[in-house]
């Protein structure tokens, strides 16, 4: 049996979630399809669950734990009779309204949901090396989240792979347990803002190698070092390490929308006027459209723009067919 | 539901995997993990559904060091499946119900 919704909103970090809050406030009685536990930031509660503490959410004096913050936007919405579905969406239709929605199964005839209006919210997951041994090591030295296994890299030596914030909040977070956090970048200069930069060059556990690339991690059950190129001198060479953190960025979780929604080279949501998207009823917001700011800030504003769009784009539509 | 998921310690984990006549999942989990903490419902869900053939527990790795070490636990969430006392598969990283249930699904 298909469900069908006014909104339904695809996606549950703060982008998602703020829609949430304003869709159900607007008596859209908004469904949230909120994916599915991960460690790769696409998952319910989105990359804030990957993280400790957040530092520049405003209305926080002392700051908040990520997923403690994430929680609070869940119920808030729920409070206001936003539901949720823990899946991930497996397909969708945008070729015609009401849109349709698959979760689990992608070949059943009917979809799992139908909604009158769909707000994309599907955030970004973080990019990896694509090294020949990374994948096989991952869990076993190879990290996308620091705040989940830095615990286990006490007093030893790690490196951090990338050069901006991510990458540099990473480093930091690590000097609490390793004895040495080397953070390896391809270039001769970071993209992290000042005064993450100033936090890392000031510290005593934080050391630089610059213009180096990883080449593969090495190890035969747990890391014990990588291999690294000098683009300079293209000299290769090998250091020992316990763990190596990837921190170089990130990818629009867009897949799902190849061919229905128009997008940039790089796979970002093209969006006009406010937060539509090419397909009329269609609204993005957060990460999944924004690769330039990437905060939790922005996300959640944009994500209170999708809503009040979608509910406008409603009014609008039901003033035609009246 | 949650009375189903038994607490582990350093103390009491090796009789208990051994003892238990149905495999039992291990879950390696910390307070201050986001992913741990997403798939504590799913564990919950599993546990009542899967009662009599797999038995679910969990494991705090920051009181827990021994038996955090002694199993090479690097990132968690990890979920171990003992059978007979022994580790018979391993799943690193928070998955989702259906996966965790595909990925179990040759033990039990």
């Amino acid at each position: 049996m298909t469900e069908s919704r006014q909104t339904i909103i695809v996606g549950s970090g703060p982008a998602g979630l703020t829609a949430g809050i304003y869709a159900a406030r607007a008596q859209l009685s908004p469904l949230v399809i909120e994916g599915e536990p991960s460690s790769t930031s696409d998952q319910p509660g989105g990359q804030l669950m990957l993280t400790t503490e957040v530092e520049n959410f405003p209305g926080f004096v002392q700051g908040i734990m990520g997923p403690e913050l994430m929680s609070a936007f869940r119920e808030q919405a729920a409070r206001f009779g936003a539901d949720y579905v823990t899946a991930k969406v497996s397909r969708v239709d945008l070729s015609s309204r009401p849109f349709g929605l698959w979760v689990g199964d992608p070949d059943t005839h009917e979809p799992s949901y139908e909604a009158r209006s769909l707000i994309v919210a599907t955030g970004a997951q973080s990019l990896m090396l694509n090294l020949p041994n990374e994948e096989r090591l991952l869990g076993y030295g190879v990290s996308t989240c620091a705040t989940c296994d830095g615990f286990f890299f006490r007093e030893r030596k790690i490196a951090v792979v990338g050069g901006g914030d991510s990458a540099i909040e990473e480093a930091l977070f690590l000097t609490r347990f390793a004895d040495l956090v080397t953070v390896i970048h391809r270039r001769g200069e970071l993209r992290a803002s000042k005064v993450m930069q100033q936090r890392a060059f000031a510290h005593s556990k934080i050391n630089f190698l610059w213009n180096t690339s990883v080449v593969d991690v090495l190890g035969e059950t747990t890391v014990s070092g990588i291999r690294v190129r000098d683009n300079l001198s293209e000299e290769e060479s090998e250091l020992e390490l316990a763990g190596l953190f990837v921190a170089i960025g990130h990818q629009p979780n867009t897949a799902l929308f190849k061919g229905q929604l128009e997008m940039e080279d790089t796979g970002y949501l093209r969006t006009f006027d406010g937060t539509r998207t090419n397909v009329d009823g269609v609204f993005a917001c957060g990460d999944v459209q924004d690769h330039r700011y990437r905060q939790a800030i922005t996300a959640a504003g944009s994500g209170c723009m999708a809503a009040i769009d979608a509910e406008r784009w409603l009014e609008d539509q039901q003033a035609e067919t009246r | 539901m949650s009375g189903k998921i038994a607490t582990l310690s350093d103390a009491s984990f090796d009789e208990h995997v051994k003892a238990s006549d149905v495999p039992v999942l291990v879950d390696f989990w910390a307070e201050w993990c986001g992913p741990c903490k997403m798939i504590a419902p799913v564990l919950e869900e599993i546990a009542s559904e899967q009662e009599g053939k797999l038995g679910i527990a969990k494991l705090n790795i920051d009181d827990n060091l021994d038996v955090t070490r002694r199993f090479d636990v690097m990132s968690i969430p990890t979920l171990i499946l003992f059978k007979d006392g022994e580790p018979a598969a391993r799943i690193v990283g928070a998955k989702g119900k259906a996966q965790l249930l595909q990925e179990l699904a040759a033990y039990l």
